[in-house]
């Protein structure tokens, strides 16, 4: 509020009643509102209860103590988001080899670093940050808070700059709509919570922070077999790609570029492959839906300087 | 007029009592990122002004779109920074038992290093010791400057549009 409605605002008395009485009013909504999102944190306390693991005078403090963390994902701080993202990253790399090409990967972060600047969440608690692997594999990863993974094998299926910048502002689309968080299952949560909840009657023992730790294990792997075997809903899938083209024409390149990547990536997708095959919708529906967005194919014209930037790095990949 | 006068101490009560910043007109939020840029306008390629890290409070003083003009408390340092960058929580930077214990009101509470933290980082590598770590740390040290990215789009002959 500025000082000059300030000074509106505190023109006339009667205004000032009414919206009193309206606050008054609108508090107990309010607190009923805050009450039904309690409702899980109280089943994790009963639950914890009855096996024992929490006394009742530890329970009471639960309902204090668990508003300020987290009740779903929504509510994970970005604090926690990148300590969830990276370990999500460590296990990916644990299974991919990355590609250690420091100019290489200057460039994909040159190009990534500026696309994530133009996303709906261009700011996360330590950044965006990317990194090519050493795999034929079609594929690209994005841990939570913002740590991006793209192999060979899929920068391969770019023929420009504005091929890449696409497979990039897709990633940077799951990250923004913490499609990552969404795998973790809502148990997990809630066993937080009790765990969480109990420190604020004694000091955070061993045996907590081991639970925790079992807590942050198992949500860790709910992302991974989602980023890995499963693969996110049609729905994720597709708002990464709304995602992508807002991105892509907020900085200047033209969203064929991933129509153009998808055509590719058509032709060298084996079916019943470990990548994208398995993960993603096929790149002919990808294209389907995108092209209501974007209109019919138009060829990328792409500036000769860009293009030879492009080959510079990644022409001999 | 006794009427109206009423009225107004019944108001300034209400607001005094459960909304101290929303009285006092102005609105404060926290940082929630490690670290975070003010800028001279409201856009990334807007010129730094100050630098704010993880929990510091600020002064909010004009929305613009995804961007808030901010003010520091205690000096007259102003500047844009994006949304995605503040919440309306504050952040308990170093909390003990007793914050924990204490935060009854905590929908306004974050608890900093609480959670999936580090400590919890730390244990997780002590039971997984194959899963290594040096190439995420490698990662985060990738850091494009302002400088690299306004060269990188001049030079690629891109004009970002709004939004950037």
């Amino acid at each position: 509020m500025t000082i000059g409605s300030k000074h509106r605002f505190f023109g006339s008395s009667v205004k000032l009643a009414v919206l009193g009485l309206g606050i008054m009013l609108a508090l107990p909504v309010f607190i009923s509102g805050c009450q039904t999102m309690e409702a899980m944190t109280d089943i994790g306390t009963t639950i914890g209860q009855s096996v024992g693991i929490i006394t009742e005078s530890q329970a009471e403090s639960i309902s204090k103590s668990s508003k300020a963390v987290a009740r779903s994902f929504e509510d994970f701080t970005p604090e926690q988001e990148y300590y969830i993202g990276r370990t999500v990253g460590a296990v990916i790399i644990n299974k991919y080899k990355p590609y250690d090409d420091e100019r290489v990967n200057a460039y994909i972060n040159l190009l990534g670093q500026t696309l994530a600047k133009a996303s709906d969440m261009p700011e996360t608690f330590n950044g965006y940050h990317f990194l090519i692997l050493d795999s034929d594999e079609i594929n690209a990863l994005a841990a939570p808070g913002g740590l991006i993974f793209i192999t060979r094998g899929m920068l391969r299926c770019c023929r420009d700059e504005d091929a890449v910048a696409a497979v990039l502002a897709h990633e940077i689309g799951h990250v923004q709509f913490k499609h990552g968080l969404q795998a973790i299952k809502k148990s997990r949560i809630t066993s937080a919570l009790v765990i969480l909840g109990a420190e604020g009657a004694k000091t955070f023992g061993g045996e907590d922070l081991a639970n925790l730790t079992a807590t942050f294990e198992d949500s860790i792997s709910d992302i991974t077999s989602s980023l890995v075997n499963n693969g996110y809903s049609r729905k994720f899938e597709r708002q990464a790609d709304i995602a992508a083209v807002t991105i892509l024409k907020r900085v200047g390149y033209d969203p064929n570029g991933l129509v153009d990547m998808l055509k590719v990536m058509e032709k060298k997708l084996k079916p019943g492959g470990p990548d994208f095959a398995k993960t993603h919708p096929s790149p002919e529906s990808r294209i389907a839906d995108i092209q209501k967005d974007i209109g019919k194919y138009a060829k990328v014209h792409e500036p000769k300087v860009r293009q030879k930037r492009f080959l510079a790095a990644l022409g001999n990949n | 007029m006794i009427k109206l006068k009423i009225s107004l101490i019944i108001f300034l009560l209400i607001c005094f009592n459960g909304f101290p910043v929303f009285a006092a007109g102005q609105k404060m939020m926290s940082i929630q990122v490690k670290k975070g840029e003010l800028r001279s306008t409201p856009s990334f390629l807007g010129r730094v002004v100050a630098r704010v890290s993880y929990g510091d409070r600020v002064y909010v003083r004009e929305e613009k779109g995804p961007w808030v003009r901010v003010g520091l408390p205690g000096n007259s340092n102003e500047g844009w920074i994006h949304t995605s960058v503040l919440t309306s929580k504050k952040i308990i930077l170093n909390p003990g038992a007793a914050n924990v214990q204490t935060s009854a009101s905590s929908d306004e509470l974050a608890l900093a290093g609480k959670g999936f933290s580090k400590q919890v980082e730390n244990e997780f590598k002590g039971k997984n010791p194959n899963i290594n770590y040096a190439w995420i740390d490698r990662m985060e040290k990738f850091v494009v400057s302002e400088k690299q990215t306004q060269q990188f789009l001049k030079e690629g002959e891109l004009s970002p549009e709004g939004g950037f």
